[in-house]
C-alpha cells in the first residue's frame, strides 16, 4: 500500500484548504463575531488535519491539530479574537504552506516542528480560556477506551477470522517467547475517504511493534478499499495492550478498536479450528504476503525522498469544454471519412469542388479545435491573485501604513503557462506600490487624502490580450528626481537628461540595478525590481507600461497575449528567407516610394498620416544580402509597441497565417530578434520575428 | 562520459570523418542519423551554428562540427550526414559530419586518455584517443562540443 496515489489529490486539496483559510482569517480580523466565518475557519482546519494524518505527514498534522484547538476554542465562544491570536494563525498557514512545498518537491514534509509557532498556539489557549491545553490528544482517546470497552460485545468481529494450522502454531510459537496474542477489530470513521490508507497507516504502525499474523479481510483486498468501515486481524507482539491501543489510535480518523488479549491460545484455537477445518485451506502464506508487501513499502519510503519529481503539473478542466473537444474532434473524422471517399470516386469535375468545400470544413474545424483547446489550458487568474489581500495585510501591518487592495477581474482567464509565471511579477509591483507608492499616514493626510491608502489590481481581456492594471492612488512618481538619479549613477548623460522625454525617464526605473529607494528595506530598494518584471513579462511575450502622476499615484499596465502556443502572423519574404511576424505586433502595411524616405539625425524615416515612423532595413539586421538594386517602391510593415511604431522593409508579402511556435532549444544563443520558429506547410522552417525586441 | 567508461568495459562509438580525421561519437547520445537537408538559416547566432532543420516536426539546430573545431568550412558531399544527438530530453542538437564510417566498439585498454593541453585549443573536445585496427579515432566529449557557448 502507497499513498502516493492520492498525493496529488492532498496537494491540490490542502492548497485549496489553506487558502480557504487565509481568506477566511481576512475577513475574520475585520468580524471577529462573524459565527460563519469561524465555523468555516474551524472546517478547513479540521479536514487538513485529516488529511495530513492520512498522508502520515505528523507535523504537519501536530501543527493543524493545534490551530484546530484554537479555532474550536473561539467557536465555542471561549476565546475571542485578538490581533495576536489573528497573527499567530496566519504565521501557522504560512508554515503549514511551508510543509505543502517541502511535499511537493520531495514528497516528505521536512523535519522543522516549527515549535515556536505550537507553543504560541498552546499559549494563547492556556490564556484564552484559563484551562491548561497539556496533551490535548489524550482527553480525547480517555473517553474513546471507555466507549470501546463498552463496545466490546458486540465489535469483536475479529473472532470470526479464520484461523489456519502455521497461523495457530505461529501464535502458540508466540507464547512460548513470552509474547502476546491480540485479537482486535478496528473501525474507520465513516466519513473517511481514504480509508485504505488509513487502513494502511494502522497495518505501518502495528508493524512496526509486532507481526500481523492475518487479517480479515486480506491485506490485498484492504488495499484496494474492498471492504466497509472495519477490519479485523491478529498481531503477535511483546507490547502491552495499553501500547498496542495507543498505536491504532494515533492514526487519526480511526473511530474505534476492539482489542482484546488471546490469553488461551490452545482453547481459543481449538474452538475455531473445529468450525472452520474444511474452508481454510484457500487462505496461505497470507502473513508472508502481509510481511512482503510491508517490507517494499518501507524501503519505498527513504527511496521516495530523494525522487525529484513528485507531481505532475495538472489542470482541472471543466466537463463541458471536454465535451466540446471530443465533438470537434468527432466531426474532425467525419471530415476525414468525406475526403477519403472523395479521394476513391472517379469523376474529376465534381471531386475538386467537393475538395475545396472539404478542405474549407476542415479549417473550421481545426480553427475550432484549437479555440477549444486553448479554452482547455485557461485557468482564471484567480489562483494567483487570491494570495495578495493576505500579502498586503502584512505589508501593512509590517510598514504601519494603512491601505486596502481592491480587485477586479479575478475571473479573467489565462494560458496555464502565464498563470504560473505571472505571480512573481504581480506581488513585485503590489510591494512596490506598498511601500513607495503610498504616502505615510501623515503626508496623506496633509494632502487631504483618505488616511486608508488604496492599491487596485484590474484585470480584464482587450482583443487577444489580457490587461492587468496594478496601481496606487499614492506619490507618483517623481520624474525630476528619476532623471537626477539618472544623472548620478552615470547612466545618463546631463545632456541626455535635457532631450529625454518622460516617458523615456520612466523606463529608466526598468534598468536593472536602478534604485529609487532611499533606504534598503526587506520590501524593496535592493533593485533588483522592475527590470525583473520586465524581462519576465516580456518573456511571456506581453510588455508593461507606466502611468504616473506626481501626488496623485502610478498604475502599472501589463499587457499578455492570450496564447502563447499558436499566433496568427504575417509572412514575409526576405531574399530567398521566410520570416513571420506576430499579426498582434503589426499596425498597417504601407506601400512607399523610396523618394519618401527622409533622415532624421542620419536615421531613416517616413512621415505617414502625420507620425514619423523609423524605418528598420530586415535586411541589414538579419544579414541577408542585400537586393541588387533598389526598387523604386518599398513594403514596409509598420508595427507597434506601447505607442512606439516602427516600419520593417520587407521584399514580399506572403500572407496571412496560423503558426504554432516551437522553440529553436537552448543551444542556440541569438539576439532575441528570433522568438522561436515554425513549420509551414510545405516542412520548410520559418523564423518568427520579434518584433519587440526590433523596435 | 566519464562515469561511462568507469562502469562499462567496452562503449560502442559510430566513427565520422571531418576532414581526414576520424572521430569517435558516444552511440547512446545520438538518437538519429540524418541525411544533409535544408537547413534554415538563423541570423545572429554563433558562426558554428548552421540553422535549424524541420526534423519530423521538431525543430533541431545544428552545428558545423568543422566550424567548432576551428576547421575551414568546405563543400559538403552526398556523404554528409546530420547526427542527431540527445544529451537531455527535449533538447535534440544536430551535428553535420563529412562521413559516418561505422560503428565500433573500444574495449578500455583500446583508449588511450588524452593530457589536458592548453595551448591547444581543441584538445579540450577530445577525451580520448582509440585504436581500432591500426587506425585512431579521436573520441569527441560531447557534452564539451555542444556546451561551450563562449567559444564562437
Amino acid at each position: 500500500m502507497d499513498t502516493s496515489q492520492y498525493l496529488e489529490i492532498f496537494i491540490d486539496e490542502t492548497k485549496e484548504h489553506l487558502q480557504n483559510l487565509n481568506e477566511q482569517l481576512l475577513v475574520l480580523e475585520k468580524e471577529p463575531d462573524n459565527a460563519d466565518t469561524i465555523n468555516e475557519i474551524f472546517r478547513a482546519a479540521h479536514s487538513l488535519k485529516g488529511m495530513a494524518g492520512t498522508m502520515g505527514y505528523k507535523r504537519m498534522q501536530r501543527l493543524t491539530h493545534d490551530t484546530e484547538n484554537v479555532f474550536s476554542e473561539i467557536r465555542n465562544g471561549k476565546m475571542k479574537v485578538s490581533a495576536d491570536l489573528i497573527d499567530t494563525l496566519f504565521q501557522s498557514l504560512d508554515a503549514l504552506e511551508g510543509y505543502l512545498e517541502n511535499i511537493q518537491q520531495t514528497a516528505d514534509e521536512g523535519t522543522d516542528d516549527h515549535e515556536p509557532i505550537i507553543k504560541q498556539l498552546n499559549d494563547i489557549l492556556a490564556n484564552g480560556t484559563g484551562a491548561a491545553p497539556a496533551a490535548p490528544v489524550t482527553p480525547a482517546a480517555e473517553p474513546k477506551k471507555e466507549a470501546a470497552a463498552e463496545d466490546n460485545k458486540k465489535g469483536r468481529k475479529y473472532k470470526n477470522i479464520k484461523l489456519e494450522e502455521h497461523e495457530i502454531s505461529a501464535m502458540k510459537e508466540a507464547y512460548k517467547k513470552n509474547m502476546s496474542v491480540y485479537g482486535m477489530t478496528v473501525y474507520v470513521q465513516e466519513s473517511c475517504i481514504l480509508k485504505a490508507a488509513r487502513a494502511f497507516l494502522v497495518f505501518k504502525a502495528l508493524e512496526e511493534v509486532g507481526e500481523i499474523i492475518v487479517s480479515e479481510p486480506s491485506v490485498q483486498d484492504i488495499e484496494d478499499e474492498k471492504f466497509n468501515f472495519d477490519f479485523s486481524l491478529y498481531l503477535i507482539t511483546e507490547a502491552n495492550e495499553e501500547k498496542v491501543k495507543k498505536v491504532v489510535t494515533s492514526v487519526s480518523e480511526i473511530e474505534d478498536v476492539v482489542l482484546e488479549k488471546v490469553e488461551n491460545v490452545e482453547a481459543f484455537s481449538g474452538d475455531r479450528e473445529e468450525k472452520t477445518e474444511e474452508k481454510v485451506e484457500v487462505k496461505e502464506e497470507k502473513p508472508a504476503q502481509a510481511a512482503a508487501q510491508a517490507a517494499p513499502a518501507k524501503q519505498a519510503a527513504p527511496a521516495k525522498q530523494t525522487a525529484k519529481p513528485v507531481v505532475n503539473r495538472t489542470v482541472r478542466v471543466d466537463i463541458e469544454k471536454l465535451d466540446a473537444l471530443m465533438n470537434q474532434v468527432s466531426e474532425l473524422i467525419i471530415a476525414k471519412n468525406s475526403l477519403v471517399s472523395i479521394s476513391s470516386t472517379e469523376n474529376s469535375e465534381s471531386t475538386l469542388q467537393g475538395l475545396h468545400e472539404q478542405i474549407e470544413y476542415l479549417e473550421r474545424i481545426t480553427t475550432n479545435l484549437h479555440e477549444s483547446v486553448m479554452k482547455v489550458r485557461m485557468v482564471p487568474i484567480e489562483s494567483v491573485v487570491s494570495r495578495f489581500p493576505r500579502m498586503i495585510r502584512d505589508i501593512s501591518k509590517k510598514l504601519d501604513k494603512k491601505m486596502e487592495l481592491y480587485m477586479t477581474g479575478e475571473d479573467t482567464e489565462l494560458d496555464r503557462t502565464v498563470i504560473d509565471e505571472i505571480g512573481d511579477p504581480l506581488m513585485h509591483l503590489l510591494r512596490n506600490s506598498a511601500d513607495h507608492g503610498l504616502e505615510s499616514k501623515d503626508v496623506r493626510i496633509q494632502r487631504g487624502k483618505e488616511e486608508v491608502g488604496s492599491i487596485f489590481l484590474n484585470a480584464y481581456q482587450e482583443g487577444n490580450n489580457v490587461i492587468i492594471e496594478v496601481g496606487d492612488d499614492g506619490n507618483g512618481i517623481d520624474i525630476e528626481s528619476v532623471r537626477a538619479k539618472g544623472i548620478e549613477r552615470g547612466i545618463i548623460t546631463p545632456e541626455q537628461a535635457e532631450t529625454m522625454t518622460d516617458k523615456d525617464v520612466i523606463g529608466l526605473l526598468f534598468m536593472p540595478s536602478f534604485s529609487m529607494a532611499k533606504k534598503v528595506s526587506d520590501l524593496s530598494g535592493r533593485g533588483v525590481g522592475l527590470d525583473v518584471v520586465k524581462s519576465k513579462i516580456e518573456s511571456l511575450g506581453g510588455d508593461v507600461e507606466v502611468k504616473t502622476k506626481l501626488e496623485e499615484g502610478t498604475t502599472f499596465i501589463i499587457r499578455l497575449p492570450l496564447t502563447l502556443a499558436i499566433i496568427q502572423a504575417l509572412m514575409v519574404e526576405l531574399g530567398e528567407e521566410k520570416y513571420a511576424i506576430s499579426l498582434s505586433a503589426i499596425q498597417t502595411i504601407e506601400d512607399i516610394s523610396v523618394s519618401d524616405i527622409k533622415y532624421v539625425q542620419s536615421k531613416e524615416v517616413i512621415h505617414i498620416r502625420g507620425t514619423v515612423i523609423p524605418i528598420i532595413r530586415l535586411d541589414k539586421i538579419l544579414d541577408i544580402e542585400p537586393r541588387e538594386e533598389e526598387p523604386e517602391n518599398l513594403t514596409v510593415v509598420i508595427i507597434k509597441k506601447g505607442d512606439k511604431l516602427a516600419g520593417l522593409v520587407v521584399d514580399n508579402l506572403i500572407g496571412q497565417q496560423e503558426i504554432v511556435i516551437k522553440s529553436l532549444g537552448k543551444y542556440i544563443d541569438n539576439s532575441k530578434i528570433i522568438s522561436g520558429a515554425t513549420i509551414l506547410g510545405d516542412g520548410e522552417v520559418a523564423l518568427i520575428l520579434d518584433a519587440n525586441v526590433l523596435i | 562520459m566519464e562515469e561511462n567508461k568507469a562502469g562499462l568495459e567496452a562503449v560502442q562509438y559510430i566513427v565520422v570523418k571531418i576532414g581526414s580525421e576520424q572521430y569517435g561519437i558516444d552511440i547512446k547520445y545520438v538518437d538519429n542519423i540524418v541525411r544533409l537537408q535544408k537547413i534554415t538559416r538563423v541570423p545572429k547566432v554563433q558562426t558554428y551554428f548552421k540553422g535549424v532543420i524541420n526534423l519530423r516536426g521538431e525543430i533541431v539546430p545544428v552545428m558545423s562540427l568543422r566550424l567548432k573545431m576551428n576547421q575551414p568550412e568546405s563543400e559538403y558531399t552526398n556523404a554528409a550526414r546530420i547526427i542527431i544527438l540527445k544529451l537531455e530530453p527535449q533538447a535534440a542538437i544536430g551535428l553535420i559530419v563529412d562521413e559516418v564510417k561505422e560503428v565500433v566498439t573500444l574495449e578500455d585498454n583500446e583508449i588511450e586518455k588524452v593530457v589536458y593541453n592548453a595551448k591547444d585549443e581543441n584538445a579540450g573536445f577530445i577525451t580520448g584517443i582509440g585504436k581500432h585496427e591500426g587506425e585512431l579515432i579521436s573520441l569527441l566529449d560531447l557534452n564539451a562540443v555542444i556546451g561551450e557557448r563562449e567559444n564562437a
